[in-house]
């Protein structure tokens, strides 16, 4: 096909032109509305309101309350994406390896691809209307089993309700990206390992799990990235009671709180940077976890 | 291996516990909204609020046009790398999944820096700027999906060939692209299509931040307000979802289907 095109005759070679007006757009596009808004924050949190080249902004970051903002994000989005590995390893090894019957497993993928895209505001709806006060759950525990949820502490709008909420959509995405990497797995490692005497535990420590580890700490920066950069939920959720990075960002976006546009341009380069870092480890991890495909 | 498949059920059913009661929590929450039992009173108010009506009737407009914008931006570009310039291929593809890796905050905060009222190009002074701008942003939201899709359909069919052929008859390059790529990668093009509208239908932050009435906004202000309400716009939104994954799901069976068949 590639070699075709090469050898085209040399009567449509002034057609290039056309070629490059057609990805034009694409770049021009790019540029205006994807580079140079980032490149605008990024250099934007190094330089000062007189436009001097300054760490000063980044400084700010170490201020008690966004230093705790930043900390609370990041356990966040390291709880929601440890849990959501592991249950959603769990519930893709299930579904592969378990014996369930094969129409159960469609299904289930099919619920992850709506689960992992419902998002936002629907989302934190759903929860309230659940675990809030007077939510669906809420209710049912006290009526039937007697447990009063909210006499023991427990809130919707807090660390441990967003977390609940964060899996949604975090386990689905799990779920998602494991399969195939389960399905893998060919049967006749397993084989292998039994016929040298191996047993379940030991096929999993020296032969799975080795093999799939990159996958793993792939999946658990993506999810890591995926929770981190999460505003919606969170702000239909908590209101704005709760400080996460994300959050302290709309609010200084929006000039709610003390209005410093270069400190805000300080706490967007460091959500860029955590999550470049996080989909970095993925993308690498992840080349990793193919060459086993081959 | 029954044991196996004993703690396989006891994953998926607590699994399923987990993801199906907040849903059933959603609908029944939505359906109390008169004390004597349930009723759809609460789709009743929603659906006959002039707000709602005016805030998701743009949002749907706003998605559809999401979507032929991306179309016009990503069929050309993926086409001609395919075609002419196989070396920007990465470059194009890490383009365009930068919105994937930037959250959505941080590139609308450097929209609004950028395209300010006292900026070169000031887009957020007028409706018509700040509605571009909006516009051009969930395009740029779409183009990780919208890429993804159009380029696996253009995987599939021979664009060399189609292309000589097409120029041997005498097709223009516009002409080539609207009648002979288009029609054939369409139906790729519809998956992402579908997973932008899903998005683009409820987003907050972009249409929050500049300061947009859409559908997204909307359900913010009714989760501040009502009570059961919210329940009953979540149901609504999930619905969207589950139909746009549903016919992606179809579209890609029957994409299939009729690949194997040619």
């Amino acid at each position: 096909m590639t070699t075709s095109v090469a050898s085209l005759p040399t009567a449509f070679r002034p057609r290039q032109v056309f070629s490059w007006l057609g990805v034009a757009p694409f770049f021009l596009f790019a540029t205006l509305f994807l580079i140079l808004p980032t490149l605008n924050i990024v250099l934007g949190a190094f330089r000062n309101a007189e436009g001097q080249v300054t760490l000063e902004n980044l400084g700010k970051l170490l201020s008690p309350s966004i230093r705790s903002a930043f900390w609370i994000s990041i356990e966040l989005s390291l709880l929601t994406a440890a849990l959501g590995c592991l249950f959603g390893f769990l519930i893709a090894a299930a579904i592969t390896l378990g014996g369930l019957p094969r129409p159960l497993r469609g299904a289930i993928l099919t619920f992850s691809g709506v689960a992992s895209n419902f998002a936002g505001v629907p989302l934190a709806f759903a929860f309230i209307a659940t675990l809030g006060r007077l939510g669906f759950v809420t209710m049912l525990l006290r009526h039937w089993f007697g447990i009063n949820l909210y006499g023991a502490g427990f809130n919707i709008v807090s660390f441990l309700g967003l977390a609940l909420t964060y899996l949604y959509f975090q386990i689905p995405l799990m779920v998602l990206i494991i399969t195939p990497a389960l399905e893998g797995l060919r049967r006749e490692w397993r084989e292998a390992a039994e016929s040298l005497g191996a047993s379940g535990l030991q096929y999993w420590r020296m032969v799975a799990l080795p093999v799939l580890w990159p996958s793993l700490l792939g999946t658990l920066a993506l999810l890591f990235a995926n929770a981190f950069g999460a505003v919606a939920t969170a702000i239909a959720l908590t209101g704005s009671s709760l400080s996460i990075a994300p959050i302290v960002l709309f609010a200084q976006v929006r000039g709610d709180v003390l209005n410093d546009p270069h400190l805000g341009y300080a706490i967007a380069f460091a959500m860029i940077l955590l999550t470049a870092i996080a989909n970095a480890i993925y993308i690498l991890l992840r080349m990793r976890a193919e060459r086993w495909v081959k | 291996m029954t044991e196996r498949r004993l703690w396989s059920w006891l994953a998926v059913v607590l699994g399923g516990l987990y993801f199906l009661l907040p849903l059933v929590g959603m609908v029944d929450f939505s359906m109390r909204m008169q004390r004597d039992g349930y009723s759809f009173e609460a789709y009743r108010v929603v659906l006959a609020d002039p707000q709602f009506q005016q805030t998701f009737g743009y949002s749907v407009v706003l998605a559809l046009l999401t979507i032929v914008l991306g179309i016009l931006i990503v069929v050309p570009t993926a086409y001609f790398v395919r075609l002419r310039f196989p070396g920007l291929r990465p470059i194009v593809e890490f383009l365009t999944l930068l919105p994937l890796v930037i959250p959505p905050i941080v590139i609308v905060f450097g929209y609004i820096r950028i395209y300010n009222t006292s900026s070169v190009l000031p887009l957020t002074g007028s409706w018509w700027g700040t509605n571009l701008l909006l516009l051009f942003g969930y395009a740029t939201l779409s183009l990780p999906y919208m890429y993804r899709s159009v380029d696996t359909g253009l995987r599939t069919i021979d664009i060399g060939s189609l292309t000589e052929a097409a120029q041997s008859l005498g097709a223009g390059w516009a002409r080539i692209l609207a009648v002979v790529i288009l029609p054939n990668v369409f139906v790729s093009i519809l998956s992402g299509a579908f997973l932008t509208f899903a998005i683009v239908i409820g987003e907050y932050v972009f249409a929050a931040l500049l300061n947009v009435g859409s559908f997204g906004p909307y359900m913010v202000w009714m989760g501040g307000n009502r009570a059961y309400e919210p329940s009953a716009l979540a149901v609504v939104a999930f619905a969207i979802t589950w139909a746009c994954m549903g016919l992606i799901q179809l579209f890609t069976r029957f994409s299939k289907f009729s690949t194997v068949r040619r």
